[in-house]
Order: C-alpha cells, then sequence, then structure tokens
C-alpha cells in the first residue's frame, strides 16, 4: 500500500517503450533528426547563446538537483564541529569516513536496513506470485465472472490508498475469518501489496498478447496449465516482468504512513520509519544521521542508475499516447 | 445405433460440462491468494470504512452504531475547516509549483543537442530517494540558524526567512520539498510526450511567421493538451493526499500546515484515538478523490 505514490504511469501503458535514440551530438549534426521548437538553423545561427543557456541550465540543475545528494553524503564524513560552522564548507576538510561505520552499528540502521530489505525483497516474490496467477487465470483460462473480478480489481484503481488507512489498519489489527493480528509482522506489508491492481493490469495486458496457439500446441505436448505458465507465459513476459518488479521494490522502499502505522514496534521498523522517529529524539549526532539518510537512499539511486532505461522508459510510455 | 450416438452425446456434454468445472476450479486456485488479499485490504476495508464512519469506535470497547454523530462532530471541528483549506491551499501551490513549472522545464530541456540523458537522470533523482530522505535532508536546509537557505540568503545579502516554522511560509517551505521530490516524473512524462510532436507542424508555423512563443503557445500547447490534463488529476490526486511533509517538518497539531491526511492521523492515532471520526473524514476524502480518480480512469481508457 503506497500512501505517497508519485504519479504513476497512466494504464494503458503495457509495456515500456525503448527510449528515443539519443539525440545527434553536435549541434544541429543532421537536421533531418527531430525538428523541435527552435529550428536547426536558428541553434547553428545562435551557438554561443545556445551554449550561454545549456552551461547556465546545466549549472543550475546540478546545483538544484545533485548538490543536496552530495551535500548530504558529505557532511556524514564532516567532523560534528565542522558540520556545525554557520558557513558550510563545500568539500569536507575534515575526513570521518568512520562515521558511516559508527552511524551503522550506534543507530541500528544495519538492523533497520535488513528489515528493509527483507520486507522488499519478500513482498516484491508475494506480489508477483499473486499477481501473476490472477492476472494469468484472467488472460487465458477466461473463468466464469472473470469479467466481473478484473472490474472489481480495476475498480481498486479509484481508492485512494489514504481513505482506506483506518479500515485496512483495523483489518491487520484482527483480520476477518481469521482473527489474527498481523500488527509488526511482516505480513502487514506483504499482503496489502498483493492487492495492487496496476501491477495485475499491466500484467495481464502483457499475457492477453501471447498467442493462445503457443498454449494449445504446450497442451497438445501435453502441459498442463502450471507447465505453460512456467515453460512460456513466464519467459516470454520477461521485460513487463522486470518493469513490475522494479516496481514493487521501488514503492516497498519508499513506502512511508503504512509501515509507521503497522510497524510500531522499533525492532521491526523500517529504515524510513526509523530515521523518522530518530530524528525526533536528540541523542543521534547530526553527521552520523545524515549517514543514515545517505544509507536509505543508496539502494535507490543504485537501483536507478543501473534500470534508469526501464524506469525511465516505463514513465514514458504512458504518455505517448493521446 | 440411434441409442448409442444419444449416450455418446450425452457422455461427452457430461465430460464437458466436467472439463470446464475442472478448469474453473483451477483457474480460481490460481487466482484465489491474490483475491484474498484484494478482498482483505481494498474491497472490504472500502465497506468497513464507510460502515464505521457511522460508528464509534476507540478499539477499547466494541463498536456501536451512532448514526450521523460522527459527521456531526467533524463539522462542528473548527480543525476540519483548516485542514481542508490547507490542503486546498498546497493542492493550489503544488500545481503552480509541480504542474507548470515541469512543462517548461521540458520544452527548455527538449531543446538541448547535448546532455539529453544527464538531465533526465538528474530531474529524476529526487523522485527515486524514499520521501522521509527528502523531508529531512530539506529539514536541515530550512534550520533558520545555520541552514543552507538562510545561510545563502544572508551571503547574497537577502533578508532570512523562518521557513517551516513561521506560519506566513510553512506552507510554501512543505511546497518546496514537495516540488524538489515529485517534479522529474512529470517531467519526464511531458519530455516524452514533447519527442512525438510532429516536426513538420514547427516547421510549418515557421514557415507562416510565428515567434517561439507563438509555436509554444499553438503547436506544443495543443499536442501536449491531453497528457497535461492528465497528469493535472494525477497531481491533484497525489498532492491532496499529502502527509510526510507536515508529518515531519511541521507536526500533526500545527493549525497552519495541517491537512486532511494529517488529521485523519491525528483522529485516529494521536489524539481522539476515534477511528470511527477518522473513517468519516476518510469517506469525505475518498468521495473527493474517487471524483478525480473515475475522470482520470475514464479519459486514459477512451485515450487509447
Amino acid at each position: 500500500m503506497t500512501l505517497t505514490a508519485p504519479p504513476q504511469t497512466p494504464i494503458g501503458s503495457a509495456t515500456p517503450a525503448p527510449l528515443p535514440p539519443r539525440k545527434q551530438r553536435r549541434a544541429g549534426g543532421a537536421s533531418l533528426s527531430t525538428r523541435t521548437l527552435i529550428s536547426a538553423v536558428d541553434l547553428r545561427r545562435h551557438r554561443r547563446l545556445y551554449f550561454l543557456v545549456l552551461g547556465l541550465t546545466l549549472t543550475v540543475f546540478t546545483l538544484v538537483f545533485l548538490y543536496p545528494l552530495f551535500w548530504m553524503i558529505t557532511s556524514a564524513v564532516k567532523s560534528p564541529v565542522e558540520f556545525a560552522q554557520s558557513t558550510p564548507t563545500f568539500i569536507p576538510e575534515s575526513w570521518h569516513p568512520e562515521t558511516y561505520a559508527t552511524a551503522w552499528t550506534n543507530m541500528r540502521i544495519a538492523k533497520y536496513f535488513t528489515n528493509t530489505v527483507f520486507y522488499a525483497v519478500g513482498g516484491w516474490l508475494i506480489s508477483l506470485l499473486f499477481d501473476i496467477g490472477v492476472a494469468y487465470a484472467l488472460s487465458k483460462l477466461k473463468p466464469v465472472f472473470g469479467k466481473i473480478i478484473l472490474g472489481a480489481v480495476l475498480a481498486s484503481l479509484m481508492l485512494p490508498a489514504s481513505a482506506l488507512l483506518v479500515p485496512a489498519y483495523k483489518t491487520v489489527v484482527n483480520l476477518p475469518l481469521l482473527h489474527v493480528n498481523l500488527l509488526n509482522t511482516p505480513w502487514a506489508l506483504w499482503l496489502p501489496a498483493v492487492a495492487n491492481a496496476f501491477n495485475i493490469y499491466v500484467l495481464k495486458r502483457f499475457i492477453d498478447q501471447i498467442p493462445d496457439d503457443l498454449l494449445d500446441a504446450a497442451s497438445i505436448d501435453g502441459a498442463g496449465k502450471l507447465r505453460q505458465l512456467w515453460s512460456i507465459i513466464l519467459p516470454l513476459s520477461r521485460p513487463v516482468l522486470g518493469v513490475v518488479s522494479i516496481f514493487i521494490i521501488v514503492a516497498m522502499w519508499k513506502d512511508f504512513l503504512w509501515p509507521l502505522l503497522v510497524l510500531p514496534n522499533p525492532e521491526a521498523q523500517t529504515l524510513s520509519v526509523a530515521l523518522s522517529r530518530l530524528s525526533n529524539t536528540s541523542q543521534v549526532p547530526p553527521t552520523e544521521f545524515m549517514a543514515g539518510l545517505a544509507i536509505a537512499s543508496l539502494p535507490m539511486i543504485v537501483v536507478f542508475l543501473i534500470f534508469q532505461r526501464s524506469i525511465i522508459g516505463g514513465l514514458s510510455a504512458g504518455s505517448m499516447k493521446g | 445405433m440411434a441409442v448409442i450416438t444419444a449416450g455418446r452425446a450425452r457422455d461427452s456434454r457430461a465430460a464437458r460440462l466436467r472439463r470446464k468445472i475442472q478448469d474453473n476450479l483451477l483457474a480460481y486456485a490460481f487466482m484465489a491468494a491474490g483475491l484474498a488479499c484484494f478482498a482483505f485490504f481494498s474491497w472490504y476495508p472500502l465497506v468497513r470504512g464507510v460502515i464505521l464512519s457511522f460508528q464509534q469506535d476507540n478499539l477499547v470497547i466494541p463498536p456501536y452504531w451512532v448514526g450521523l454523530e460522527n459527521y456531526r462532530v467533524l463539522f462542528a471541528d473548527s480543525l476540519f475547516y483548516t485542514a481542508w483549506k490547507n490542503t486546498l491551499f498546497f493542492t493550489g501551490l503544488a500545481l503552480v509549483f509541480g504542474f507548470i513549472l515541469p512543462f517548461f522545464i521540458a520544452v527548455l530541456l527538449n531543446e538541448f543537442r547535448h546532455f539529453s540523458g544527464y538531465f533526465r537522470v538528474l530531474v529524476y533523482l529526487p523522485v527515486m530517494l524514499p520521501p522521509i530522505v527528502s523531508v529531512l535532508l530539506w529539514k536541515y536546509f530550512y534550520d533558520p540558524g545555520n541552514g543552507l537557505f538562510n545561510t545563502l540568503l544572508r551571503g547574497v545579502g537577502l533578508p532570512e526567512s523562518q521557513w517551516t516554522q513561521s506560519s506566513n511560509t510553512a506552507m510554501i517551505s512543505l511546497v518546496l520539498v514537495s516540488t524538489w521530490a515529485n517534479l522529474g516524473g512529470a517531467t519526464l512524462m511531458y519530455l516524452a510526450a514533447l519527442q512525438g510532436v510532429p516536426g513538420e507542424l514547427y516547421e510549418a508555423a515557421e514557415l507562416d511567421g510565428a515567434s517561439i512563443w507563438q509555436r509554444l503557445r499553438h503547436v506544443t500547447f495543443p499536442q501536449l493538451r491531453f497528457i497535461m490534463l492528465v497528469l493535472l488529476l494525477l497531481q491533484i490526486i497525489a498532492t491532496m493526499q499529502v502527509f510526510i511533509e507536515p508529518f515531519q517538518l511541521t507536526g500533526t497539531s500545527n493549525p497552519d500546515t495541517i491537512t486532511v491526511m494529517v488529521l485523519i492521523f491525528r483522529y485516529a492515532f494521536t489524539v481522539n484515538q476515534d477511528f470511527g471520526l477518522a473513517a468519516a473524514m476518510s469517506v469525505l476524502l475518498f468521495v473527493v478523490l474517487g471524483a478525480f480518480s473515475a475522470l482520470y480512469l475514464w479519459l486514459t481508457r477512451t485515450g487509447d
């Protein structure tokens, strides 16, 4: 249950489109490349102005979007005295990388980090397993009432997660029919994560495109439904599985309000919730705290740099139509 | 003979029916776990939420019916109006920054023939950070004493600001963090849409003597109308649920920045422990957001 979801791709974008080919490197090199607001001729004529604006934009954007991260990572290695100076130093003058190690043990970042990884990986596996089951059955097995079920699943897209916060919390405290309390257990994060209509929709749209003939052929060769799913559907769906996996893991890592509610026990908390709690106590030195923030961001930055094509492509695909 | 074929036909019909039942059972077996999660965490809470809004419930004694009492209490609470006013203010300000700014950023970036990959990564980087990290980081920047922003203002000789700690600037401070952390998504979606604008249109407009501004106004803008509408709705839906920024930067009891979500949180989990009251507030939020969501879904579906 992501309560702070960034604008998701509008539904209807089953697969990420590959990024548009890189623009020509030289300004107006081959004028047949994409024509934009300003023509290549004009750009060449006003070369100086173009490079001035480019340089200015580069500087401003780097300062606005990258400098805060740089500040966060370098503040952690400064000495507490240097950190508290009224004029901040750009390059750290003191060098204490051991702050990261101290934060890892003293703030018990290690514990929260492991918790978060455990929740994210578990939630990813369970969501993928259960959502593929639903998508495959709705797409290829076409059970009776399949249309109604799909409608009910998609209708939940209209439910903003925050409107369900209170009743969903009550469900977790006392699960209907089974009467178990899921508070402080990983299931309180994993099971609501499965109920994600967007993922099911994306998966189903993709499986819909796989020709039935392939499955029929496998069926004649004696493959059961499970075997067809495992040996034909899943290998063919690898690209969409990748995109959905990234969505799930990133959402689990970034989620805040829901874990805040269902994991009151500090031992069970995620990194985000623990950082919020620690920020309200004054026991943690600020440099160690900065190290904590940096450690919490690192996995997401790494995921982004590795999968940026899929992530940016997935976002872009949604806006292509219309 | 005739008897035998009829018997065989009946046999195969029965076999077909049995097969069909088997297939259906198998299909539902595949879906069982996923649908159970939907039932427990999506469909049931929706019904439960509405029911709860007509009940008195504080987790201690079993809930009982109180009719419209929760709604009456809600409408009598002055914080209720403050929260809605603040939320609308936040949404409005966030639209100015988070909806219009990305459009112009995308138009600008689309003109560059260099570093286009770098710019894309750059604007999207903050979106990848856990929101709590962005907010806590900016808390240091906003510090009225030695925070980065006041140091900067001091450096260029401008008056310093109290940022989140003054009721005049608290809300705008929250919007600034939120915009910094989220504008990458909208920018990239605009950029992708800009790639789809046919170059001939600009060519033709230029031949007709249209200036850059006129081309922007009469070519770019109409071509992007659909994606702008979609992003507008998404932005409204997302920003009306704002929680982390006020929760972490200004606290849950600050009347300057209390939002609908913060008030729901307050009713249910901090001050009142009153789940019925929180549920009533959630139902109202749901009605408002549900209307926007329905419009969004309808638009994106017919847009195919």
